[in-house]
């Protein structure tokens, strides 16, 4: 279990466990989070589940595997700390993670 | 005004698959889909991925799904309307009034929607005022590439199609390239041949920039683009491209008196119909308890909705249900031999 702050973009803060092995997305559409579409369902292929990850958490969580950072190329608004949240897994490493959502998702 | 038994919206997987069933059952169909292309996601987001669990066929990628589909429809001579979205879906009589955006209208008493998770559409750039130039002078897609000629292009994306229109146009424009990263996406040669034409002057590259703002008033004029450093630096340009590839929108669909929730339209399990009478949803986007969103799921909602078309598509009739290994009459319509 970890707990994950996900932050939306008019600064609402919701706060949940979410088991290990699930992803970062799963979290946020099982607690019905808003701003988090997936629309490709963690396929990687849509983009649709993109997360800012605070700056000091960035380098802590696994990093970026093949393909996400093409995907992050038609991201809405892709910053230097911009993830896909279907791509981070959850596990008790990343309990206190913090991810801001963006203002939309296209 | 096209009159036909069954209109399906979408030609992913679903809507295939849906359009032999009411062939298979002696109904005539025509099929609207805003992609250019046949085969939804399955050819639009993942072509060349391998699926496993599509029934009786171990293994097959989106795009050999997709043309084995088409290779089934075969026998059927039945009408694509691509690159057209549906925007309207009004009640005239007894019949369902289609209309798409290209002035296409259909009337039917059937209206079937497979339109997964909405219709593909380009992505934008952020900043609102973009929309004031669009179609103008900021395109997401190039139709006639002879207004560019001596003119400024500034083109946005790092895959293939930025880097292809930014080969192409540089013989006979002057192109600047902006990206977010240092890398490409692109194929290896592309990519090669836009650094080369890079060194050669013939393009500006601006990397780890992204689109900030656009300036002018009835004309476009320039654009501010911004480094990750924030550092902001201003192009005069004519013209902008932007290709981000494509997203799925709902769009329209939420405008037809729909029940909808979380961009599914709620749907029974018998008919896969509506809350609209004559109106079905099947695939990704029909939402009942349980559902799946699977491919094999939406072969089996398709079936069952082409059942319920033919009630009110043959209102006199009744249906008879039939094997295709031994209906002659099944036999006919397929167009092979009876045994
Ligand atoms: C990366 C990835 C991997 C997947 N792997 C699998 C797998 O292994 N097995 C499996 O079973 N499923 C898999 N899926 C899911 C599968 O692709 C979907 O379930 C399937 O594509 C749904 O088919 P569909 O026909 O309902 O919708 P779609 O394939 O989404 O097609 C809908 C079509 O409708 C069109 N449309 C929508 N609205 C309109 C409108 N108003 N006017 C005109 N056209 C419109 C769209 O442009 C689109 O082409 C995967 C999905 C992804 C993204
Ligand atoms: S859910 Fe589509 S890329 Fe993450």
């Amino acid at each position: 279990m970890a707990k994950i702050t996900y932050i939306t973009h008019d600064n609402q803060k919701y706060e949940v466990e979410v088991q290990n092995g699930l992803t970062v997305m799963e979290g946020a559409v099982q607690n019905d989070i808003p701003g988090i579409d997936a629309d490709c369902g963690g396929g990687m292929a849509c983009a649709t589940c993109h997360v800012y990850v605070k700056e000091d958490w960035f380098n802590k969580i696994p990093e970026k595997e093949d393909g996400e950072e093409d995907m992050l190329d038609m991201a809405f608004e892709p910053k230097t700390n911009s993830r896909l949240s279907c791509q981070i897994v959850v596990s008790d490493e990343i309990d206190g993670l913090e991810v801001n959502i963006p203002s939309k998702q296209a | 005004m096209i009159k036909t038994d069954a209109l399906i919206i979408g030609a992913g997987p679903t809507g295939l698959f849906t359009a032999h069933q009411l062939k298979l059952i002696g109904l005539s169909c025509e099929v609207v889909d805003n992609l250019d292309k046949i085969g939804g996601q399955c050819i639009e987001l993942y072509p060349d991925k391998p699926i496993y669990d599509i029934p009786a066929v171990p293994e097959c990628t989106g795009e050999e799904l997709t043309n084995n589909l088409i290779n089934q429809l075969k026998p059927f001579d039945i009408k694509f309307h691509l690159s057209e979205r549906v925007e309207e879906v009004k009640k005239e009589n007894d019949n369902w009034l289609v209309k798409t955006n290209n002035g296409t209208s259909f009337s039917t008493p059937n209206v079937i929607i497979a339109g997964g998770v909405g219709s593909f559409e380009p992505r934008k750039f952020s900043p609102k005022e973009c929309e004031k130039f669009e179609n103008k002078s900021l395109f997401y897609s190039v139709k006639d590439k002879k207004i560019f000629t001596g003119k400024t292009v500034s083109i946005f994306g790092g895959g293939d199609s930025a880097l292809d229109w930014a080969v192409e146009l540089s013989k006979e424009c002057s192109v600047n390239v902006i990206h977010r990263r240092d890398e490409f996406r692109g194929a290896q040669a592309t990519i090669d041949k836009v650094h080369q034409l890079a060194k050669d002057g013939k393009i500006n590259l601006f990397t780890q920039y992204q689109m900030a703002s656009v300036k002018g008033d009835k004309n476009l004029e320039s654009i501010d683009i911004k480094h990750d450093n924030n550092e902001i630096k201003n192009l005069k340009t004519d013209y902008v491209l932007g290709f981000f590839g494509l997203i799925m929108q709902l769009g329209p669909i939420a405008n037809w008196g729909l029940n909808i929730d979380k961009k599914t339209i709620e749907v029974d399990t018998e008919k896969f119909e509506t809350n609209q009478k004559g109106i079905y949803a099947v695939g990704d986007i029909c939402n009942y308890p349980g559902k799946l969103k699977l491919i094999l799921s939406g072969f089996h909602e398709g079936a069952l909705a082409a059942r319920a078309c033919f009630k009110l598509a043959r209102p006199n009739e009744k249906y008879r249900f039939e094997f295709t290994t031994s209906s002659k009459t099944i036999k006919e319509r397929l167009g092979v031999k009876g045994d």
